[in-house]
Parts: C-alpha cells; sequence; structure tokens
C-alpha cells in the first residue's frame, strides 16, 4: 500500500513536503503505528512521537487522512473507506495548528500552557483527615468522563477557536480538566477556579462546533463539560 | 570538556510514578531538583498499570492488617524478598496511599465512601489462613492512568523543573567511581548537556522490550540498568522477570489480573477451568508465576485454542456488562481494539507476555545503590551520589516474583522514600563530586561511537534478532543448554552491535539517535538477564528450569549478583530481619 508522509527537518528543509512510500501489510488490518514502524525501518530519519501504543499515554496524535486520531488504536480500515485494500494512499499529517519540530512532531507547547492555566490539581485548604476524603459513589461518579483525558491534544487541535486563539482560548482539553476539578467534591476552589475562566476567551470562545468531541480516542465530550462550565458561571452571576 | 553544564541539586532521570513522587517530596523541602524525562511525564509506562494499588487501607475489611500483605509479598517473592524492605512497604502503604487521595488521586469508592478495594492474585487474610483478601485499591481499571496524571499535576503545582524529552544517555562518574550527574541530550534540539546534581536518582523503569512480546511501552528499554551495568556497577536478580498471564494473544496488551480479580476465570479450548486443578484453593488467583506457568503446560499439552493452538482464553461474559463498564472499561475498550472481541459476548484470547522486571540495580529503603562489596548482610556499600527507585531497583520488594498491585506501591513508598532521606542529607550538606574532563570524556565516548559510526548493520534489525533470541531461550520454562545458546548468540550480537550503525546524524528531534542509544541499553540489561538466568541452578519464582525443576534453599536462598565487568554471577544474603515483627521462614508455596 501507499502512505503519503508530511515530512520536514528544519536543519535541511526549506519547506514541508509529502513524501510517498510503499509498505507490504500483506493484507493485514495493521494499526497505523505499526505502518510507521514499517516506514521507520525503510527509512530511520522519519521521526514521531509514541510510547505505550495501546491508546493510553497519548503520544502519536496526529492526522490521518484529514481526521486526527492516535495511530496506535486506529486500523487502516478505521481511516477511510479504500485504505485497507491499497485503493486509496494512507496520508500522515502533523496535528494541525501547531508548529511543526520535524516531520510528525509537533511542539505542544501552547498545548500544555493552556492546561497549566486552568491549575489542573485538586485544591483543598482544609486539613486532610488521617484517611482519605470520604466520597460517595455518586459524588465519584461526577468525575467519570473527565478524568480518563490523556493529554494528546487530539481535540484542541482540531478546534477551530483554539486555532484562532490557541493563547487566550484554552481549548476543549484544558476545559475538560477544568470542570473535572470542578467537578470533583473534594476540590473546593470552585469560586476561584470559575473567576478566571469569566472572560470573553478562555472559555467563551467556544462555538459548541464539537470537533473535540467527534475525535476524541476516548471517547469524551469537552464540550458538555464546557457546557457544565458555562452553567456554574451563569448561576454565579445571578 | 566542551559541553554545557547545568548544576541541581538533585536530579531524577525518568517521570514515572516513582521519578515524580520522589521529586514531587523534593521539590516541596525547596531544593533545587530537575525531573528528566525522555517522554512527557504522561506519556511514561505507569500510565498503563490497570488494576491497582495494594495495600492495607482496612476499606474492603475493617479488620485488614499490613502484617498479612507483608506475609503475601514475602511468599510470593518465594522468600527472596528482603524482609525489611517488605516490612517498611506495607507499613509506610497505608500513608502513601491516603496522600495519593489528598493530592486529588480518582480512586473508585465503596459506599462507605472510602477506597474501592478488588481482590487480587496471592492476597490473602490472617497470614494464608483466612481466605481470599480483597487489598487492591483501584481507581476503575485505570489506576496507573489516574497516579500518573495526579502525581504531574501536584509536581506542576510544586514547581518541579521538568526537562521532558530529554534523554539521559550515560552515568558521569570521578576516578574514584562516585556519580556526578549525567549526560543528557535535549531531543528536541540535539544539544547535548552534563547535568551536575549532588544526588542522581534513577527512575527509568523496566526493560520490557528485550522480549519480542511484552506488555511493555516501546519506551521501556532498560535504561538505567544499561547505564548502571556501563558504569561497572552491579544488577540483582535481574534474572527474575515476569510472564503476565494475561497479556491479549498477538498484540501482547495487557489485560488486568482485576479482570480475575472481580470473577473472571481462565479456559483452555475445551472451555475447562484449569486452574482448579493447579491451584486448588486460589485457583485463578494465584501468584502470577504460577497462572502463567499453568497455562503454558495448558498449551504445551495441547489444549490450548486457536488455529496454532496458542493461546487460551479469559472469561468475563457471566460477570454481565453493567459490571464489566463500570469496573473495567478500559479493558472492554483493549479487548476490542486489539482481539476484536467484546468481553461481554465472548472470551478474550489471553498468553502469558513479559510484564515486569523484578531484579535490578540494588538498593536499601532509601533507594541508595548498592555496589559490590562482601556480600553479606552488613557489608553493603554505597554509590555515592546515586539512588534508584520504582521497577529499576531491586529493593527488593519482589524477590522472585511480584504480586499484583505491588509496583504501584512500590513506586510511591521508595519514591517518596528516597526523596525524604535525599532532602534529609542535603540539609546535612552533601557533596558534589567534581568530575574531570577526561571523566566526561568517557561518558561520551558511547554517544561519539555511534556519531562516527560510518556503516554496519541497522539498528532496527538488531532489535528484533534480540528481541528473539530472549523470546526463544529465555522464557517462562528454561533450560540450560538452551540459555547457554542464548548467551553465546548475545556474545555475538554485542560485537555487531558495537559496530552497527547510525545513518541519521542530524539534530533536532532525531528518534534513530535515540532508539540507537537505546539499543546499547537493550543488549546490556538481555546479557545481564540471560548470564543471571543462566547461572541460577533452581527452580524459584519467575524464574522456572526443567533441568532444576526445584527450589534450592540451600544455594539459592539469595540474590545473585551479575557483576558486569567480569560478567560473573555471584550471590548476596537476603534480609530475614523485619524489625517490628517475626521473622517469615521460608516454606513450600503453594496456592
Amino acid at each position: 500500500m501507499k502512505v503519503s508522509i508530511y515530512r520536514y527537518n528544519p536543519e535541511t528543509d526549506r519547506e514541508p513536503s509529502m513524501k510517498e512510500y510503499e509498505v507490504d501489510t500483506q493484507g493485514k488490518d495493521l494499526m497505523v503505528l505499526d505502518i510507521l514502524a514499517l516506514v521507520k525501518e525503510q527509512d530511520q530519519s522519519l521521526a514521531y512521537r509514541r510510547s505505550c501504543r495501546e491508546g493510553v499515554c497519548g503520544s502519536d496524535g496526529m492526522n490521518m487522512n484529514g481526521k486526527n486520531g492516535l495511530a496506535c488504536i486506529t486500523p487502516l480500515s478505521q481511516v477511510a473507506p479504500g485504505v485497507l485494500e491499497g485503493k486509496k494512499p494512507l496520508i500522515l499529517r502533523p496535528l494541525p495548528g501547531l508548529p511543526v519540530i520535524r516531520d510528525l512532531v509537533v511542539d505542544m507547547g501552547m498545548f500544555y500552557n493552556q492546561y497549566e492555566k486552568v491549575q489542573p490539581y485538586l485544591q483543598n485548604n482544609t486539613p486532610a483527615p488521617a484517611i482519605e476524603r470520604l466520597q460517595s459513589p455518586e459524588e465519584r461518579a461526577k468525575i467519570d468522563g473527565l478524568y480518563e483525558c490523556i493529554l494528546c491534544a487530539c481535540c484542541s487541535t482540531s478546534c477551530p477557536s483554539f486555532w484562532w486563539n490557541p493563547d487566550k482560548f484554552l481549548g476543549p482539553a484544558a476545559l475538560l480538566q477544568s470542570y473535572r476539578f470542578l467537578a470533583d467534591s473534594r476540590d473546593n476552589a470552585t469560586e476561584e477556579r470559575l473567576s478566571k475562566l469569566d472572560d470573553p476567551f478562555s472559555l467563551f470562545r467556544c462555538h459548541g462546533i464539537m470537533n473535540c468531541v467527534s475525535v476524541c480516542p476516548k471517547g469524551l465530550n469537552p464540550t458538555r463539560a464546557i457546557g457544565h462550565i458555562r452553567s456554574m458561571l451563569l448561576e454565579r452571576g445571578i | 570538556m566542551s559541553i554545557r553544564t547545568i548544576t541541581f541539586d538533585a536530579i531524577v532521570v525518568g517521570g514515572g510514578g516513582a521519578g515524580m513522587r520522589a521529586s514531587l517530596q523534593m521539590a516541596q523541602s525547596g531544593f533545587k531538583t530537575a525531573l528528566i524525562s525522555k517522554v512527557f511525564p504522561t506519556r511514561s509506562h505507569t500510565v498503563s498499570a490497570q488494576g491497582g494499588i495494594t495495600c492495607a487501607i482496612a476499606s474492603a475489611d475493617p479488620n485488614d492488617d499490613w502484617r498479612w500483605h507483608m506475609y503475601d509479598t514475602v511468599k510470593g517473592s518465594d522468600y527472596i524478598g528482603d524482609q525489611d524492605a517488605i516490612e517498611y512497604m506495607c507499613n509506610v502503604g497505608p500513608e502513601a496511599v491516603f496522600e495519593l487521595d489528598h493530592m486529588g488521586l480518582p480512586f473508585s469508592r465503596t459506599e462507605e465512601g472510602r477506597i474501592y478495594q478488588r481482590p487480587f492474585g496471592g492476597q490473602s487474610k490472617n497470614f494464608g489462613e483466612g481466605g481470599q483478601a480483597a487489598r487492591t485499591c483501584a481507581a476503575a481499571d485505570r489506576t496507573g492512568h489516574a497516579l500518573l496524571h495526579t502525581l504531574y499535576q501536584q509536581n506542576l503545582k510544586n514547581g518541579t523543573q521538568f526537562y521532558n524529552e530529554w534523554y539521559a544517555a550515560e552515568l558521569v562518574k570521578d576516578d574514584e567511581g562516585n556519580v556526578c550527574g549525567v549526560i543528557a541530550i535535549d531531543i528536541e534540539s540535539g544539544e547535548t548537556v552534563f547535568f551536575k546534581a549532588k544526588a542522581t536518582v534513577f527512575a527509568t523503569g523496566g526493560s520490557g522490550r528485550i522480549y519480542a512480546s511484552t506488555t511493555n511501552a516501546l519506551i521501556n528499554t532498560g535504561d538505567g540498568v544499561g547505564m548502571a551495568l556501563r558504569a561497572g556497577l552491579p544488577v540483582q536478580d535481574i534474572e527474575m522477570w515476569q510472564f503476565h498471564p494475561t497479556g491479549i494473544a498477538g498484540a501482547g496488551v495487557l489485560v488486568t489480573e482485576g479482570c480475575r480479580g472481580e470473577g473472571g476465570y481462565l479456559i483452555n479450548k475445551d472451555g475447562e477451568r484449569f486452574m482448579e486443578r493447579y491451584a486448588p484453593n486460589a485457583k485463578d488467583l494465584a501468584s502470577r508465576d504460577v497462572v502463567a506457568r499453568s497455562m503454558m503446560m495448558e498449551i504445551l499439552d495441547g489444549r490450548g485454542a486457536g488455529p496454532d493452538g496458542d493461546h487460551v482464553f479469559l472469561k468475563l461474559d457471566h460477570l454481565g456488562e453493567e459490571v464489566l463498564h463500570s469496573r473495567l472499561p478500559g479493558i472492554c475498550e483493549l479487548a476490542i481494539t486489539f482481539a476484536q472481541t467484546d468481553p461481554v459476548k465472548e472470551p478474550i484470547p489471553v498468553v502469558p507476555t513479559c510484564h515486569y522486571m523484578m531484579g535490578g540495580i540494588p538498593t536499601n529503603v532509601h533507594g541508595q545503590a548498592i555496589k559490590l562489596s562482601g556480600g553479606h548482610e552488613g557489608e553493603d556499600q554505597f554509590v555515592n551520589g546515586l539512588f534508584a527507585v520504582g521497577e529499576v531497583a531491586c529493593v527488593s520488594v519482589h524477590g522472585a516474583n511480584r504480586l499484583g498491585g505491588n509496583s504501584l506501591l512500590d513506586l510511591v513508598v521508595f519514591g517518596r522514600a528516597a526523596g525524604l532521606f535525599i532532602e534529609d542529607q542535603l540539609r546535612q550538606g552533601m557533596t558534589q563530586y567534581e568530575p574531570t574532563d577526561a571523566n566526561i570524556d568517557e561518558a561520551m565516548a558511547r554517544l561519539n561511537r555511534w556519531e562516527s559510526s560510518t556503516g554496519g548493520e541497522s539498528v532496527p534489525a538488531l532489535r528484533k534478532e534480540l528481541q528473539s533470541v530472549m523470546q526463544n531461550h529465555f522464557g517462562v520454562f528454561r533450560k540450560g543448554d538452551l540459555m547457554a545458546e542464548g548467551v553465546a548468540k548475545l556474545a555475538d550480537l554485542r560485537k555487531r552491535i558495537a559496530n552497527a550503525h547510525l545513518e541519521d546524524k542530524s539534530g533536532p528531534f532525531n528518534t534513530a539517535r535515540i532508539e540507537a542509544l537505546e539499543l546499547d541499553n537493550l543488549l546490556e540489561v538481555a546479557e545481564a538477564t540471560a548470564i543471571a538466568a543462566e547461572g541460577r541452578t533452581e527452580s524459584r519464582g519467575a524464574h522456572s528450569r526443567y533441568d532444576y525443576p526445584d527450589r534450592d534453599d540451600e544455594n539459592w536462598l539469595c540474590h545473585s549478583i551479575f557483576d558486569p565487568k567480569a560478567k560473573k554471577l555471584g550471590k548476596r544474603d537476603v534480609n530475614f530481619k523485619p524489625k517490628t515483627v517475626d521473622t517469615f521462614q521460608p516454606k513450600a508455596r503453594t496456592y
């Protein structure tokens, strides 16, 4: 099958280009990450990130035939019709909207900055008990669908609002984490967290486009979390 | 010496659970600490831990006792775990786990609002007399992910200085062998830098990638063990590799023991629950070494499933959709993605898969690295400036076989312990050892070798060959002549790897360079494993030999110590002197 990969080495290339490779999959429905390993055996200069190869570490977010996802849990048959059969090439590009360091490796700095801005850690100024802080199963259930985020950036880099204002709009990943702590019964910094979000950009640049939901490899729903924060801000304003 | 020097009080190499628990401790103390990680910390392999963290927090059973956990761990280790270290881990454990809750780790909960605990293999109440315990604290089946993200978040809060996507390549020592820091490469730019520190903490994780089939992440290449061995430092019990019973057949992806804790069980091709024959009491919750061997016997006796009869099944469908989706959601995802199997409807094809390195750099409970000495208790000498925590270390709390859920506890307890100790030492005034230019040049030699290579075999081909040697010669069952052959093949590979070729010598984000440096480490770990496995002439825990089928307490109730300079195996005493409880005496190990 044919694989077309975005290549750019800042040391030698004036501009990026797409390079074609031929890979023998022996008809198997391999994961995209397996294809990259086969290409790297041919051409060791190809750069991409990878670690767990099972969809939990979030290293290998990339754009596959136009859609963001994790290479390690995306089989060829799911990329686009015809790719597995070799009728169409597999087209791999870096996550959009972030500066490219080399090939499929993007500079995640802006993405991590926005994550750090939401103070992604539990805050509770009451003295900790000798055992755990008690939390009912119902309270705990409120952070399901939030804590599972793997920071792969597939969502934020598919979000037009993030493309336009990556420095001011926090983006779906950071906002999901913001709500993860707002929703945690053990956290009591709600007011401080909300006041930091109450400006025209941080949260309100979300226009409900929902690309984040359609690409999240963990099936999470940042748009819903953003909706919950909006409601909290609204109630607080009344 | 023409490279830049960056100076800290302490550096931690590795951003998994152990490294980040250590760095957190030191960052809180205000000492200048850096954490160097070859990946962004939340991409570390701790993230893949599923089932939980075993600890007697007395939630599932209000009468639970850390001494029972200690008994299980000593028995699980097949009696070569150090009892003072196991005592410390099990005793301090609850405090360390409650801290994790206070930091925000989203544990699953009981109706009482406490942390949910599930049964895991090898657990008992009342020193083996009270039946199965439920002692593994869980965040669904994503406990490692929850733990790793929580620790990263706390490090952010406390201002740890991260060097993410920096690769530590070599230890720097002075002429007396004192550790002065490490040489590291900024992967993004390609720049090589000397990190100078009074304390260097290795938290580099395991080396599962020495095997062709492993549950380990692609990054688990034994960098810390490789650096230690090249520096002439010993490793302990390195022949002890855990094969996890349930790796997804073909893919190698882990399926947590928590599945069996929740009531799942293994069946052969005839649908028989075969563990009843091998471990009549604990059945599917026997220790991992026992279950893995039983599965292999089923397969070797022709009761394996599939066209090649090469796997068995993990049956979960009887647990019902609700339990599976609430307690084991990650497993359902993984089974569908990697086995095209929905556990709600059909069993998952599984096979024992390389999972965990029980051996590593020998340390005491403070993480201080031990160097070769007389080999008897009380005679340990330490490598000044070097510490190791987590999977790369061999404290040893796991001995010849680790119990499920004990690795996460090991990480937080000993990451924390090393942090506390170093903090204290720094306060008292620790020595900064100064390397000469020649010392730095020595540490740079390996990098320079690759940089000047002009031809030779390729890294991916050599890596594949090494992995297949380990898979075929040092698997679940081992045999002297087969291992001798493996040792010879590795000796040949050593010569070839020394002449291998790095074609791409570019600077920015050159992953070919990193993979070449990792290959050197894989080789060091593989060779140490091979020589130690051939040298331990008995069967104990995960080390099981056809030619020496029995445990030999007379000769081998001890640690093995591999000396990389002589390439010889020595012995070191196991600690049988816990401080607050009576010694657990070795006895026959049945489940």
